[in-house]
């Protein structure tokens, strides 16, 4: 009787295991495709979280499910009355100390290796020549493409000051480091491109340095990910990653073109509001002057 | 003389104790001011509810279609804001009150009219809040967050405004919490009937102990930034104004200092409600009763260290992102003993499953989900991606509905029998519970896979992408509704005309089934001495035990 229970039981680990391990693969379809360097292994520690939180999740469910079904009371009378076993509970005290131990060094190595975040805060920068920090960083970074992200109340723009261009389009050229100055005129925002699986806080008066190497050529979109006001949902930008001779070309092609206000959907729904159902005509904050760009 | 003798004691000059107008009076009964909190927190969840609903409405769609920006803004802002100010907290406060004093042996709190006043506070914050809806500028649109700068934009320019009558309610919702707490705190570690040492008082007194030294400790700062930020929202002041020397993100350590915390604010009195249901109706005592108690201290404890995981991705350092992943992920290890704990007193138990069980036991499972993704975003680089998307509403709602009201609703009708001294009706508690628990799934699961694809929080239309989980989850809020009229319905008639209860009705341990149902106004004739453990279950010195049970 003992042997069969340990037979029946490793059967139930390795079932638990194998499903686990199987959930734990599909767990990348579940994340958008990957389209920065940084994002592939954000994919391989979420399939890893999802294998552990499965086999977790299963384990548990497993023996209360088991519980339900067969120790359902016949009579009204009391179960034997055990009150514990410290074996038992500090096993499920140090497993889980385990557990999560190696979660969050597994995590630390991984956040390491994104360093997406350059040093903060970083208040009042000019962009007119690189700062003077760029030169000591390392190799990849003397290289990488700076782009000024400019957020308000409902826009994007992204301003290229090697070209002296703005664009309401986020152009970034494939396989090569982007560092992106992040800064908001008014509210706090957030940049966040679900494709590159990264994100980060824009906050008004500071400049943030943002940086990844985006990794696969596509159009991608932008979304403020920081609550902004009533036409939160509209601040979006289209963000391409473009082959290195295509971008040229865009950026070439867009120098030659004069600048002009942007079209703005927050600011054209704001001047003629869809009708509703329910409308509360409660004061907005007026969207602010769309950017002027070169397009 | 005679006459007029009858006739003063026919017309007596005071209330009649047990009638029902008590509960509209300023009573400091602590059993009134629990049914108090109890229906006015049900009332406005029906209402934060409603909110929901209007925004699940507007989210069936990936275009505007139901409401203007405004108002879409304006209602998940309220629905938060009511479901956490006027639902959980005073619903887990009115049980609280409630059974506190029963479960250690006292007549009453130990500052009965402080208890009223933090009471009748309620009734106000949600008259302001919802009375902010016919303000010309309207309610506060910036979420229950309310980060500045957004928050103190003020477009209409009126002095009196959505965002001014939001901070005013929540500083005075703060009073009103801080007011309960120095009660409720008081209450236990003065009030306990002899020989109550603390490793023998249920693991409900010690889950509310825990949570409201949370409130004593915490709430000041939200209060405080209630106060600083309403100061420059009317009166100019600069302290989270980034163009003015302020900073906004002093704003999001303050918020979420007390933020963070107040999940375990609620969190914790629903894991309190676990440890009496479950053993009471696996009959066994509570598995590992010590550390299930002193890992509701540690649960408090550790939860004060973890805030800036809310904030991974605002402008915080790299140091403070690591360091507070760790913490983050060690709260998983107390709250862990208490799953466990539960799962080992089910097991080998004589499973009864009458409504509060099933409450109880479905709670316990979808909290099981919610602390595995809890886990997820604990996870730093995890989190970066799915922060503020779906992925951390699905991961809250699996806690705040899922598990906590899940274990209101099972606290509810545990102790139905007890407060109203009637049986609920079984079959439309059974009905409750099954449409509670698919709709609850439908609703919040999918709000998972959304989130990992990317869909933010907070935005009115979205892209079209993302639109069959969206139905899934709207269809799943308009089951949730539906599912609230059988538990009104069984309340109601059940409290008319329900069975009469005996004192005992689940045979369970615990000084609140040695007195009458309901108890009478000094909750005890005698003051009990207690003389062992919690959760005799199964064992030969139970406190009561009860020859007209109600378990089947």
């Amino acid at each position: 009787m003992r042997t069969f229970n340990i037979v029946l039981l490793s059967i139930w680990v390795g079932v638990i295991i194998f499903a686990s391990h199987t959930i734990g693969q599909q767990a990348y379809d579940w994340l958008p495709i990957a389209a920065a360097a940084e994002a592939e292994p954000v994919g391989h520690l979420f399939s890893f979280l999802v294998t552990l939180g499965t086999i977790v999740f299963l384990g548990v469910m497993g023996v209360l499910v088991y519980s339900v079904l067969f120790y359902r009371a016949r009579d009204t009378s009391d179960a034997p009355a055990i009150r514990g076993n410290l074996k038992l509970e500090i096993t499920w005290t140090v497993i889980p100390i385990l557990l999560v131990t190696w979660i969050a060094i597994y995590s630390y190595n991984i956040y390491q290796r994104m360093n997406t975040l350059g040093a903060l805060p970083l208040a009042h920068l000019h962009f007119v020549e690189a700062p003077a920090y760029a030169e000591v960083g390392n190799n990849n970074m003397q290289r990488a493409e700076q782009i000024e992200v400019i957020a308000k109340q409902w826009s994007w723009s992204f301003h290229y000051p090697s070209r002296n261009i703005t664009s309401t389009e986020l152009h970034l050229p494939v396989n090569q480091p982007v560092r992106l100055m992040l800064q908001s005129e008014d509210v706090v925002h957030g940049f966040y491109v679900p494709n590159f699986r990264i994100k980060q806080d824009i906050i008004p008066n500071q400049t943030i340095e943002f940086k990844f190497t985006p990794s696969r050529i596509g159009q991608y979109q932008l979304h403020d990910s920081q609550f902004s006001g009533t036409y939160f949902a509209l601040m979006e930008a289209s963000v391409y990653v473009d082959a290195p001779e295509r971008y040229s070309q865009w950026l070439a092609e867009t120098a030659t073109r004069p600048p002009v206000p942007a079209a703005n959907p927050a600011k054209s729904e704001h001047i003629q509001p869809p009708a509703m159902p329910l409308r509360s005509n409660w004061h907005t904050v007026p969207p602010a002057q769309p950017p002027l760009i070169n397009k | 003389m005679t006459n007029i003798s009858v006739e003063s004691t026919d017309d007596p000059p005071k209330l009649n104790p047990m009638s029902w107008k008590r509960y509209f009076s300023f009573s400091t009964d602590h059993k009134v001011i629990g049914v108090q909190y109890l229906v006015t927190a049900f009332l406005f969840f029906l209402i934060g509810g409603l909110f929901a609903m209007i925004v699940r409405a507007e989210l069936l769609t990936p275009q505007l279609d139901v409401v203007d920006r405004s108002l879409y803004n304006g209602l998940f802002t309220m629905h938060g804001t009511v479901m956490i100010f006027l639902w959980i907290f005073p619903a887990n406060v009115g049980l609280a009150n409630y059974l506190v004093p029963l479960m250690i042996g006292a007549r009453e709190t130990a500052f009965p009219v402080l208890n009223a006043i933090a009471f009748w506070l309620i009734p106000v914050i949600g008259v302001l809040l919802l009375f902010s809806f016919f303000l010309p500028s309207g309610t506060a649109q910036a979420g229950w967050w309310s980060y500045p700068p957004v928050s103190i934009q003020n477009p209409s320019g009126h002095m009196i405004n959505g965002e001014f009558i939001w901070l005013l309610a929540i500083t005075i919702s703060g009073i009103s919490s801080i007011m309960g707490a120095v009660n409720l705190v008081t209450t236990i570690f003065q009030m306990r009937a002899p020989g109550m040492s603390f490793f023998r008082m249920p693991v409900y007194v010690w889950t509310t102990l825990s949570a409201q030294l949370l409130q004593l400790f915490c709430l000041p700062a939200l209060t405080g930034a209630a106060v600083m930020l309403l100061f420059d929202l009317t009166f100019g002041t600069d302290f989270f104004s980034p163009f003015k020397q302020g900073d906004p993100v002093i704003y999001q350590h303050l918020f979420w200092f007390y933020s963070h915390p107040a999940v375990y604010v609620m969190a914790l009195p629903a894991f309190g409600v676990f440890s009496e249901v479950i053993p009471a109706f696996a009959r066994k005592p509570l598995f590992g009763y010590k550390t299930v108690a002193v890992s509701s201290l540690l649960i408090a404890g550790i939860s004060m260290l973890v805030w800036v995981h809310h904030m991974f991705a605002s402008a915080t350092p790299n140091w403070m992102r690591v360091l507070f992943m760790v913490t983050s992920m060690l709260v998983s290890v107390p709250t862990g003993i208490k799953v466990f704990a539960w799962t080992a007193t089910v097991w080998r138990g004589k499973l009864h499953f009458q409504t509060p069980m099933l409450f109880a036991l479905g709670g316990v499972a979808m909290f099981l989900f919610a602390g595995i993704t809890g886990v997820m975003l604990a996870s730093l680089p995890f989190d970066i991606h799915v922060n503020n998307t779906y992925f951390v509403v699905g991961h809250f709602h699996y806690v705040v509905f899922n598990t906590v009201t899940m274990a209101i609703y099972a606290g509810i009708y545990y102790w139905f029998p007890k407060i109203t001294g009637r049986m609920y009706s079984e079959g439309w508690g059974k009905l409750h519970f099954w449409l509670t628990f698919i709709g609850a799934n439908l609703n919040f699961f999918p709000m998972h896979p959304i989130g990992l694809q990317g869909m933010v929080r907070r935005i009115s239309s979205y892209d079209p992408q993302y639109t069959g989980w969206n139905v899934v989850a709207s269809l799943g809020a308009f089951l949730l509704g539906m599912s609230t009229l059988p538990f009104i319905a069984n309340v109601v008639s059940s409290w008319l005309r329900g069975r009469k209860a005996s004192n005992n009705p689940w045979n369970a341990t615990g000084l609140e089934w040695t007195t009458t149902s309901p108890p009478a106004i000094e909750n005890f004739e005698e003051i009990p001495t207690v003389t062992s453990e919690p959760y005799g279950y199964g064992e030969s010195h139970r406190l009561a035990v009860d020859p007209l049970s109600h378990l089947s």
